[in-house]
């Protein structure tokens, strides 16, 4: 089981909570189980089949390399952030 | 999994100081860069630049230019591929590649004083000046916004029509706010009325810009293949490579990038300017095109760090420990959306554990130039409200702030403000080390007559990253090695990744011979930039270099005509495990190659998690002279957790080069706009850097706590020294003429202004 910290935006599928508790094997099964559990939060994380652009994933203490294809440990923290390059969204709209 | 390594002492290369191998070709002038490019038949490209910050083209009359002697292509807008909206990471920074393309040549829109609207190859840099002069251009100019405040207003102009805002995930039109972000963790506003004291202050900051000596260039060359040949200036072959080819909408492979020697950075070479310009000049010239930036265009078009608005507030209970914290920043985005407020959000509260934390950011455009990455972006910023505030708490209450610091450290376990656990950090060493150094145990001392003296302290956060590079060795028949890496050279790194081949092998740094690779002789490596490049470029070295050993050892088993598992290395001498008398030196067994199987080469390549977090603390004296305003940095030392030091030369270089930026953008540099939204302060006459007359020589106090990410402890560097400056200054401004400033640049006239 993961413990997933919600970005803010996102909190507002899972009733405000900060953090859920997912069950999952790698970071892609993650996000579907969030899907599953808090409808609508996808869209936000995945695009072209990986992680949005300008999205970190935080695992553990570290920001994956590995994308939807890192496994992950029991009852490790995962963080969606904002990456380093700034300027991306959380929001699944197009920019013109 | 992500492999750990245990802290090592007993090396032979790592910790010494080898002359720099680039460092006799830089010092006599042989070094190549951009502006010395020179190939058959090379043409001049010069741009036509929008007199406006922002307005409407009406026309642009391009006929009297193209008639000209010596005139070989005139493009505009209408010449720039359509680029799609796509956001493509770029290791530090992002591109949209249609803002991009828009920002490197207007369309139908200027949005910033400079913006290319034209471009002219010519036989001469004269002959294309000449006919930039001779395009016409009809604007109606529109009303400009340059700070965040204006931008937001109800009444601002709209300055990208098509801009859609996401304000917390909601899609908001018709905006000049690009995006608003937030972290919130714990109960902040229950926190804060529970506490025994809090502190409520707004700061405000001026843009700066890197002020690198070397100003952009590009040579290009679009050959009869459709392939592209660019020379650059960059702080990344690669992601300048994907920048150029998702401009110019031409599949990666089609271009090629060299880079060239630069001469700094600091992250406002990770974009593209000139390059597509060039290419396209060359493609419809059908000749090599050189273009080299005007001192006035790399300030007023190039990528500076945000200015913007801060609000903290601070809460702490009666015996000194921060119980909860909001951070509002607003910062400039400059003409497209992307002012980096996510990572300023992760340092804004890092260097301390605070349970309860909101944090707002707000990414706003406004018709300055597009913002770029500056050594830690957004760190120094919210750095300066940060700091700043926690002193001002400490002398409200009467609280030692260096106490009050240790008191608050993060420590392994602490969650940074955007909610991520740190593991080992060094910042408790950190602090530990500042209150250890001669400067902090040292009186402050009596400033000369009439003069104020005061000290200040701050801490400083940057995280640093991992990403991708590659490294590639071959071993040459007199015992070196030829070393082709992926990461431009600012700051010595060529040496650094030298000595990372040669602690592996036993041989002397100079032994190996590194070079910058360009985008077809080496693997994919990310920017020179997030303080990653000694940590996984170096990363990449160690990993060849053992692969190198690897391949030796099987020449040394058809040598002896031994298994292979029979083959041992040991600082630099292959054995032979059953007979210990059976030995050769890896020089010698170099120069047999030629029997054993022939060249011998190696490659390595990383993509990696984290450079490790980096934390600081500066300390600084100041004089003032309370009839002027001036300021005379008297005393300055820079403490910092740099992992294992590869070169500490290089090292203390970095602190000392972040101190002196950070001093500049405390005291002097700021970009002075005009009502109409152009930059008054063009040049390095009147955009006062600092020079070594101003500077005190920088004292460094190196903290290794080795990280276990690294095989020898790296940890990045070069970007957590820029952070504590300004906060360090204002606090010492502070504490030597009781009067504290809130808004950068703390010049001569602000100070007179906070006296009166």
């Amino acid at each position: 089981m993961a413990t997933v910290f919600l970005p803010f935006a996102l909190r507002k599928y899972a009733d405000g909570a900060e953090r859920v508790v997912v069950p999952a094997s790698t970071l892609g099964e993650l996000i579907e189980n969030l899907e599953a559990a808090y409808p609508g939060t996808k869209r936000h994380l995945i695009q072209d089949d990986a992680l949005k652009p300008g999205l970190a994933a935080i695992v553990g203490l570290v920001a994956t390399r590995r994308g939807l294809l890192q496994k992950l440990d029991d009852d490790v923290e995962v963080h969606f952030i904002t990456a380093i390059s700034g300027g991306a969204s959380l929001t699944d709209r197009s920019r013109h | 999994m992500v492999a750990t390594f245990e802290p090592k002492t007993d090396y032979k290369v790592v910790g010494t100081r080898p002359i720099r191998h680039d460092g006799y070709d830089k010092v006599t002038g042989r070094a190549v860069y951009g502006a010395d490019m020179k190939l058959p038949g090379l043409i001049w490209g010069v741009c036509v630049r929008s007199p406006h910050a922002h307005a409407r083209i009406k026309s642009i009359d391009t006929s009297a230019a193209e008639a000209m002697d010596g005139v070989f292509a005139v493009i505009t807008g209408a010449d720039m591929p359509e680029a799609p909206s796509k956001l493509v990471d770029l290791g530090e920074g992002s591109v949209n590649f249609k803002w991009a393309s828009n920002k490197l040549m207007a369309d139908k829109k200027v949005i910033y004083k400079g913006q290319p609207v034209a471009a002219i190859a010519a036989v001469d840099r004269y002959t294309a000046e000449e006919a930039a002069r001779k395009v016409v251009v009809k604007y109606e100019k529109l009303k400009s916004v340059t700070n965040v405040v204006d931008a937001l207003a109800a009444d601002a102009p709209i300055i990208l029509e098509d801009l859609v805002g996401d304000d917390l995930g909601e899609d908001v039109t018709n905006t000049n706010m690009a995006e608003h972000i937030r972290h919130e963790f714990g109960d902040v506003e229950g926190a804060m009325a529970a506490a025994a004291h809090t502190i409520e202050r707004e700061y405000n900051m001026e843009m700066v810009h890197q002020g690198y000596i070397e100003p952009h260039n590009a040579t290009a060359v679009w050959d009869e293949e459709d392939r592209i040949k660019i020379w650059t200036s960059t702080q990344g072959a690669f992601p300048a490579r994907t920048q150029i080819a998702g401009i110019l909408q031409v599949d990666v492979s089609r271009v090629k990038v060299t880079p060239l020697e630069i001469g700094g950075g600091f992250g406002g070479k990770i974009p593209v300017y000139f390059e597509p310009i060039a290419a396209l000049l060359s493609k419809k010239s059908h000749r090599p095109v050189k273009m080299v930036m005007e001192r006035t265009a790399v300030f007023e078009t190039t990528g500076p760090t945000p200015g913007g608005r801060m609000v903290i507030k601070l809460g702490a209970d009666a015996n000194g420990k921060l119980t909860a914290a909001t951070a509002d920043i607003w910062f400039e985005a400059g003409a497209n959306p992307g002012a980096l407020i996510g990572p300023a959000a992760m340092c804004v509260y890092a260097p301390y554990e605070i349970p309860n934390t909101r944090i707002d950011g707000w990414d706003v455009v406004v018709n300055k130039p597009k913002t770029a990455p500056y050594r830690a972006p957004g760190s120094p910023q919210v750095a300066f409200a940060m700091e700043s505030a926690i002193d001002e708490l400490c002398k409200e209450v009467g609280w030692d702030s260096m106490k009050f610091r240790s008191d608050n450290a993060s420590r392994e376990g602490t969650r940074r403000g955007d909610g991520v656990l740190f593991g080992k950090i060094g910042m408790e060493e950190v602090l530990e080390a500042a209150q250890a150094s001669a400067h902090w145990k040292a009186p402050l001392g009596q400033p000369p007559a009439g003069k104020k003296r005061g000290r200040g302290i701050a801490s400083g956060y940057w995280f640093n990253i991992g990403l991708k590079s590659s490294a590639n060795l071959a071993v040459v028949s007199d015992g070196t090695v030829s070393l082709v890496e992926g990461s431009t050279d600012i700051g010595g790194s060529r040496a650094a990744m030298a000595m990372h081949v040669a602690e592996v092998l036993g041989i002397g740094a100079h032994d190996v011979r590194p070079t910058v690779g360009d985008t077809e002789s080496v693997g994919y490596t990310d920017v020179t930039g997030g303080s990653r490049t000694t940590y996984a470029t170096g990363y990449a070295c160690w990993i060849a270099a053992n692969n190198l050993v690897d391949e030796l050892k099987k020449r040394v088993a058809i040598l002896w005509d031994i298994s292979l598992e029979d083959v041992g290395f040991n600082d630099g001498v292959f054995s032979s495990k059953a007979e210990a008398e059976k030995t050769i030196s890896f020089k010698e067994l170099a120069g047999k190659l030629g029997d054993l199987g022939g060249p011998a080469t190696s490659t390595g390549s990383v993509d990696l998690e984290s450079a490790g977090d980096g934390f600081g603390m500066h300390i600084v004296d100041v004089d003032i002279d309370p009839e002027t305003g001036k300021t005379d940095i008297v005393r300055y030392t820079a403490v910092q957790d740099v992992g294992t030091a590869i070169h500490p030369s290089y090292v203390e270089g970095q602190l000392q080069g972040g101190a002196a930026q950070g001093i500049g953008w405390a005291l002097n540099e700021e970009y002075f706009m005009t009502d109409d939204g152009a930059m008054a302060n063009s040049s390095f006459l009147d955009y006062r850097m600092p020079t070594s007359l101003d500077l005190p020589s920088i004292d460094t106090v190196l903290v290794e706590v080795p990280n276990p990410l690294h095989p020898y402890g790296v940890r990045g560097v070069g970007e957590t020294p820029i952070c504590p400056p300004i906060p360090a200054i204002a606090n010492a401004i502070a504490n030597a003429v009781g009067v504290r400033l809130y808004k950068t640049p703390m010049n001569a006239g602000s100070i007179l202004e906070a006296l009166k």
